[in-house]
């Protein structure tokens, strides 16, 4: 399958960024992805023109990291944190349970093709624990219950509300995100909740908060008359 | 110790993300006092503020910026270690989400005190709403003439460009970044050379925590004095803390350096009701665990190191009675084995043979001997590892062993699993049950 005129495009656009054309290979080696799910032969050869590579250098590149994936997906990558962290708090048993329920193993994608199951490491969310990620997009505080629910609804094809962040999108797009290609997106998903604000409003409440700004302001008035 | 909200002073607006919000209480300000001033002179005032690296290994940050040599006729690069992938550590991740031009901004005044006119934020790839907003205050830098050519006017040009890593927890460490950044495998590099003589296609470079740099403008606004008004001489200044795991309200608490562990779990609402606490892990899985003996212990680098850990991210992993530590540590073993990049023997070998090891006493059918192998490749790995992630690979085990020995003992004859009930340390409330 060729790649689309837009995704050559994005590449170009990715090159320009960059004082040297190999630092251009991670984000166009996503763009391979969004556009045929996995890295395949094709975007290879394709990247390794585009960067002025042989197509053994740019396979020994995306054979090192774990976001390039050597086969399709399903619809939804469903990731779950097995880091320590998470692990004891509950992962391990939303692992098990969504093996079970799914009837796959890691890597592995359900027979209708809705869903592949990824044991992954620490999202920087243990505030949230147990994590887990649909597509990479943030699923905070997770439960049994709750993660069964995910993939049901992504093999329904319902829609999975992220917890911070918008709605779960297809892999290809959220590919296309982690490269910088304006979604639209960025106002959806809010940042706060209990947890980011955990600080914040006890200092509020406390009165911490106003003492801290009144200190800056000091700080600034004798930065100024020096 | 108070609470000192600055980097999350307005996390709680919905707009705070955005160049509107973040100009409503003062940003970009600093960026015209900044530029007021020498670079030089912005470098001495950093280096008086006493700001240290909060990713983790705390070196002195006006201090890296003067070691970039000037007037050597190189391009200079500023690069943001924005990779966070620690366990444990989750900070900057949602400064990211919530504050992303407070890194803008401090990545301009970064940039200008080196003189760099590229600069690079690398973020891990498996975070895109991080990379969705601070794509986003990059473009609106941009759009406002705080990014690009002459900057305010003030002859200064820079380009930023924002680059997702691919999952690689190896290119945290600062060289393994470059080589990712410049398209290689995320290999570690031998130092010296340094970044700052030979760093990004081999020019001199600054790589940053997004802490770190984030904490910048404040310090140009308020001034060196106003910083080290907060935390202790050697480790200034205040920080973002997030506590996770057992305890009632998990979350992020900015307060100043030199706060305890006992008033952070305070904050976070005490052990989740009815446990104790078992350990505690200060500042990710790379350091080694506490206990209740050290919640007095004050946050800083210097009194956390005397103590027989380390500081670093300042994001405190908390773990009650429920807990098995041989699970725990196994589980960051395999994490580290998953993770090493396979470039030198002791670190692509040991971390394998660490996780067989440990997986037997996991479940209970290591032997002594077991013990002792696995502290004699931890030993071997330490110090002789190309970087820290071998280091931090030999770290869990023997941190463990210094205040549970008789428990990992345990793992010659019971599993894990039958010490300590898996589903009674879950957060899973009644699911489980």
């Amino acid at each position: 399958m060729a790649i689309a005129e837009t995704t050559r495009a994005q590449m170009r656009e990715v090159l320009d960024r960059y004082p040297r054309k190999r630092s251009a290979l991670m984000p166009l080696l996503h763009l391979v992805q969004a556009d045929e799910g996995f890295i395949t032969p094709e975007g290879v050869t394709l990247v390794a023109e585009l960067v002025e590579l042989t197509e053994a250098e740019v396979t020994a590149v995306s054979s090192f990291y774990t976001m390039y994936l050597k086969r399709q997906s399903g619809r939804v990558r469903v990731g779950v944190c097995i880091n320590s962290l998470c692990a004891v708090l509950g992962g391990d048993e939303i692992w098990d349970a969504l093996v079970d329920h799914c009837g796959t193993g890691n890597n592995q994608t359900t027979d209708d093709g809705a869903v592949t199951l990824e044991r992954i490491e620490c999202q920087a969310a243990c505030t949230h624990a147990p994590v887990m990620t649909a597509n990479w997009e943030f699923l905070d505080d997770m439960t049994v219950e709750k993660a069964k629910q995910v993939v049901d609804d992504a093999r329904a094809g319902r829609p999975i509300q992220s917890t911070r962040g918008p709605a779960v999108r297809s892999f290809a797009d959220a590919e296309r995100t982690i490269v910088g290609v304006d979604d639209g997106l960025v106002a959806d998903g809010d940042h706060r909740d209990d947890r980011i604000l955990a600080g914040l409003r006890l200092a509020q409440q406390n009165g911490d908060a106003e003492r801290s700004a009144e200190a800056e302001r000091r700080g600034a008035q004798t930065v100024k008359g020096n | 110790m108070p609470l000192t909200p600055v980097l999350s002073a307005h996390w709680d607006e919905a707009d705070s993300y955005t160049l509107d919000g973040y100009r409503r209480h003062g940003g970009y300000d600093a960026l015209a006092l900044a530029f007021a001033k020498q670079p030089d002179d912005v470098i001495q005032l950093v280096k008086d503020s006493g700001l240290r690296g909060r990713g983790g290994a705390g070196f002195p940050t006006g201090m890296k910026w003067g070691f970039v040599p000037q007037g050597d006729g190189k391009p200079h690069y500023l690069v943001v270690n924005a990779d966070e992938s620690e366990p444990g550590a989750c900070k900057d991740v949602p400064l990211m989400l919530a504050n992303p031009h407070s890194l803008v901004e401090g990545v301009v005044i970064a940039s200008y005190a080196i003189r760099a006119n590229h600069a690079f934020i690398y973020i891990r790839g498996e975070v895109p709403h991080a990379i969705r907003r601070v794509a986003s205050a990059v473009r609106e830098a941009y759009a406002a003439g705080l990014l690009g050519q002459n900057i305010l006017g003030s002859g200064f040009d820079l380009e930023v460009t924002v680059h997702a890593g691919a999952g690689a927890y190896i290119c945290g460490e600062e060289t393994a970044l470059l080589d990712s950044l410049e398209g290689f495998r995320g290999q570690p590099r031998l130092k010296p050379p340094f970044p700052a003589v030979a760093g990004l296609y081999a020019s001199p470079t600054v790589v940053n925590n997004v802490e770190t740099i984030a904490s910048v403008p404040s310090i140009v606004t308020n001034g060196a004095d106003w910083y080290t008004s907060y935390g202790s001489e050697k480790s200034p200044g205040v920080k973002l803390f997030a506590v996770s795991g057992h305890v009632e309200r998990p979350g992020i608490f900015e307060a100043p350096m030199g706060t305890t562990m006992r008033e952070l779990l305070e904050w976070a609402g005490g052990m989740r009701k009815g446990h104790r606490l078992k350990f505690w892990v200060p500042g990710g899985s790379s350091v080694p665990l506490l206990t209740e003996e050290h919640l007095d212990v004050p946050y800083t680098y210097e009194d956390i190191a005397a103590a027989g850990s380390m500081l670093g991210t300042g994001t405190p992993m908390v773990f009650d009675e429920t807990t098995s530590v041989t699970r725990a540590v196994t589980r960051w073993l395999e994490f580290y084995k998953h993770e090493s990049c396979g470039k030198c023997t002791p670190c692509r070998e040991g971390t394998y043979w660490l996780v067989d090891l440990l997986r037997r006493l996991e479940s209970g059918v290591g032997s002594d001997d077991d013990i002792t192998r696995i502290n004699e490749v931890s030993a071997q790995i330490a110090g002789r590892s190309f970087c820290a992630l071998g280091d931090a690979a030999a770290t869990p085990f023997p941190g463990a062993m210094k205040y549970f020995a008789d428990e990992i003992a345990l793992g010659t004859h019971t599993a894990a699993s039958d010490l300590y009930d898996p589903v009674a340390a879950t957060v899973l409330a009644g699911v489980n049950a």
